[in-house]
């Protein structure tokens, strides 16, 4: 039987990086009019902000779902070490040929996280500057919760 | 379905120790949340309600009854107190954002008579915080 209460972990983190909205699918012209400003050949950067959340069982001797320490230590390294002061183009391997909006900058991070051992990834919220947001819940119905 | 989400925070202290672990393991598991003096946090706790607006009201519940809930149920209870020996709620389990979230939410709910208890949110900091949701729940406006 389910526990009657589901239990979340969120935690966030930070990482700056530049990037530049263009593809190759595209022409000069309709990449211009499509991503304006953002498509600037010299790219430009953002402070993000990157929200995880983590379900499990609350561990009754330690109070906790997963350690802080281990999932700190597990998103440094599987994704502020490869983001953080960077060019999210240039340096990652996942954005050569995908667009890195802040869309598929969420998922890319959810797709290495769901990987974190020690609990359930139920969703990743990345802020690219104060006043957007995006979410992503893998295919998870229940995920994108308020 | 409208969700209304209220806002209180709260000054607390706290130590993270586990009596059936030796002195060696609790600094291992907890670090410096094992310091025997405790310290504390201020605590941000954000709780949603969600139903149908009154149709004579226009409300899900009144927001002043929610807060006289909160400041009844929490801030008694919860604010400037050492939350492992004050609150006797507390007192058995370690005293984490996921446990204190849950607590949060076992004295709220019986309390909701408008509305049901959506989402406790708990933040220990800015970059900290646990949700506590009722199992199986679908996610607002979805419904």
């Amino acid at each position: 039987m389910n526990a009657p209460l589901k239990l979340e972990l969120g935690r966030r983190y930070r990482f700056s990086a530049s990037h530049r909205l263009h593809t190759a699918h595209l022409t000069e012209e309709e990449n211009y009019r499509v991503f304006g400003k953002c498509n600037n050949p010299y790219g430009h950067g953002h402070n993000y902000v990157v929200e995880v959340s983590v379900s499990g069982k609350v561990d009754p001797a330690t109070g906790m779902i997963a350690n802080l320490a281990d999932l700190d230590a597990f998103v440094q390294h599987h994704v502020l070490e490869d983001f953080d002061h960077k060019s999210l183009n240039e340096d990652v391997p996942a954005f050569r040929d995908k667009v890195p909006t802040t869309e598929n900058v969420c998922i890319e991070i959810f797709q290495r996280l769901k990987k974190f051992p020690l609990a359930t990834l139920e969703r990743v919220r990345v802020e690219e500057t104060g006043k957007n947001s995006f979410e992503y819940a893998g295919e998870n119905p229940e995920g994108n919760r308020p | 379905m409208v969700l209304i989400t209220r806002k209180i925070e709260f000054s607390a202290s706290h130590l993270y120790h586990n009596p059936s672990f030796s002195a060696e393991e609790n600094r291992r598991i907890f670090g410096k949340c094992n310091n025997p003096h405790g310290h504390g946090h201020n605590y941000t706790l954000e709780v949603s309600v969600a139903g149908e607006p009154d149709p004579v009201t226009g409300m899900v519940l009144d927001l002043k009854e929610l807060k006289e809930i909160l400041e009844r149920e929490v801030m008694q209870r919860m604010d400037h107190r050492h939350l492992n020996y004050e609150v006797p709620e507390l007192s058995r389990q370690i005293p984490t954002c996921e446990n204190i979230a849950r607590v949060i939410w076992q004295l709220l709910d019986p309390k909701i008579t408008h509305g049901k208890l959506h989402r406790v949110r708990l933040y220990e900091s800015p970059d900290l915080f646990a949700d506590c949701y009722r199992n199986g729940a679908v996610a607002a406006g979805k419904s």
